[in-house]
């Protein structure tokens, strides 16, 4: 892909945290509400750093706690302000009260999400827990697979949840260390061009003293479901908008990592792999070596967990004969959470056989030959027709139980 | 009527939305008991009492008929009544 060589400001060898924090910093959010967390305590620090150099123009306040952050966040949307935090595993947990009420109050604040396993017992290692429990707020969540798709969500996000169509709060989930720490090249974009291309916030309301007004009123049961359908609608159309976004981004700046998914070598695979975030990546690794033996694999790469592409993902998978659901994170007694969904968009579709793997917790590792090895008993199950109707714990070491 | 996004809705709303429609019981104030302390003012949820010459006042529009004020009065100068029951 040719990349738009005017909008380059520098092309180095950087860590994600600093990639995505010059990138926020470059669209100087008005608020910036914090409570360090490993691993997105650098993100922060670095915004920090760029306050008090005085590098940007944002207010930057140091918080109690993720509860407070996000608070904060709040009521700075709710004044008209772009604002913006970053937080990671029970840190989202906290800040989760406050992130339903901005969803239904309609409050498009952003946050990065460095993906962390939830306690106990502590593990400050990547899996999507923290980030999927937070899944039916009304929250627009983009996963993303490496650094350089990091940054350009990031600037893409803010103009997907500060439209006026659907004005919700948005998170971009990166992985932690796998993505926030490694050191990858990546291309950071002027900042001109990144602020042409979010364009400004116009907030529907504003907070002004000679014009008061009532947030988080009292609702009876004759008006909320209505209130709580509008946040449905909304976070449905988000799912136009994420698709225009990513199409005007590879316009402006020649960079492209699919809109709502991402397929690779989809097109006539018997096995089509679903999986989020940066084990995309190593999926494809695994999908090369596969291709160079003729085998039909390809990965459908979900980029939008919430808007929920279900129709897209009906249409991808609808040749292939085996899909295999890789979930980094999982419902008690009920299954991998991206499996069980990916099940019921294809419920009474006469698609294909649906493997759901949970791998990757807490920060095992998961490299090209786990993958083949997945696919492999994957295609096997699919070949005999006996696929569990229960997701599969991948590598479980029963001794240790 | 089309819903406010997000809830958002001019401030006041009370001067529109009357708790004491909520109600079917309204506390009702015994004159000989009560002596004006103010204890039930303070406690109030929704400063529907008021002590007006030595004694406690209901606002009948804004008492939503908690009863909180009966349970804090210490000399049980205030009963719950059923809603048109009242004698005043
Ligand atoms: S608390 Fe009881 S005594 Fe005191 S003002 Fe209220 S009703 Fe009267
Ligand atoms: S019943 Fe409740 S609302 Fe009414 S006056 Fe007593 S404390 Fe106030």
């Amino acid at each position: 892909m040719s990349v738009n060589q005017g909008s380059i400001k520098c092309r180095e060898i950087m860590q994600g945290s600093i990639a995505v924090a010059e990138t926020v910093g470059a669209l100087e959010p008005g608020v910036i509400g914090v409570y360090p967390i490993t691993p997105q305590t650098h993100i922060v620090e670095h915004l920090a750093r760029l306050v008090a150099n005085g590098n940007i123009n944002s207010k930057y306040i140091n918080a109690d706690s993720e509860f407070s952050a996000a608070s904060i966040l709040y009521g700075a949307s709710a004044a008209g302000v772009r604002s913006y935090s970053a937080s990671s595993s029970q840190g989202l947990l906290l800040m989760t009260e406050v992130i339903f009420n901005m969803a239904g109050t309609r409050l498009p604040a952003v946050f990065s999400a460095v993906n962390r396993s939830l306690s106990p017992p502590i593990n400050i290692q990547v899996d999507h827990q923290d980030t999927m429990t937070l899944r039916d707020s009304g929250l627009i969540q983009l996963y993303v697979e490496n650094i350089q798709e990091a940054v350009d969500t990031h600037i893409q996000i803010f103009r997907i949840a500060e439209d006026l169509d659907v004005l919700l709060p948005a998170m971009v989930c990166m992985d932690g260390w796998i993505i926030s720490h490694a050191y990858e090249p990546v291309t950071l974009w002027q900042e001109e061009a990144i602020r042409d291309f979010t364009g400004v916030f116009f907030p529907p309301y504003e907070v002004n003293p000679q014009k008061p007004l009532t947030y988080g009123a009292l609702t009876d049961d004759d008006k909320i479901t209505e209130f709580k359908y509008m946040v449905d609608a909304a976070l449905g159309r988000a799912e136009e908008k994420i698709i225009q976004v990513a199409g005007d981004f590879k316009k402006a700046f020649g960079s492209y990592h699919g809109d709502v998914v991402e397929t690779y070598y989809t097109e006539g695979a018997e096995t089509i792999i679903l999986a989020m975030g940066s084990i995309a990546g190593t999926i494809k690794v695994a999908i090369d070596q596969l291709r160079a033996e003729n085998k039909k694999v390809g990965l459908l790469k979900i980029r939008s967990f919430r808007p929920f592409p279900a129709s897209r993902i009906r249409e991808v998978l609808s040749g292939a004969k085996t899909a295999v659901v890789i979930d980094r994170s999982f419902s008690a007694s009920s299954g991998g959470i991206l499996g069980s969904e990916v099940k019921a968009a294809l419920y009474q579709q006469n698609g294909p056989f649906i493997i759901n793997y949970i791998a990757g917790i807490g920060g095992r590792e998961l490299y090209p030959h786990n993958i083949k090895e997945i696919i492999t008993e994957s295609e096997k199950l699919s070949a005999a027709g006996t696929v569990p109707d229960k997701a599969l714990f991948y590598n479980l070491n029963s001794a240790l139980i | 009527m089309k819903l406010n996004l997000g809830g958002i809705t001019e401030a006041g709303r009370s001067l529109k939305n009357h708790t004491g429609t909520w109600r079917y019981k309204i506390p009702v104030i015994n004159k000989e008991k009560c002596t004006g302390c103010g204890v039930c003012e303070l406690f109030c949820p929704d400063s529907s009492i008021v002590i007006t010459g030595g004694l406690a006042s209901i606002d009948e529009t804004y008492c939503k008929g908690c009863g909180i004020c009966v349970r804090e009065c210490k000399l049980e100068a205030i009963k719950m009544q059923p809603e048109g029951e009242e004698s005043r």
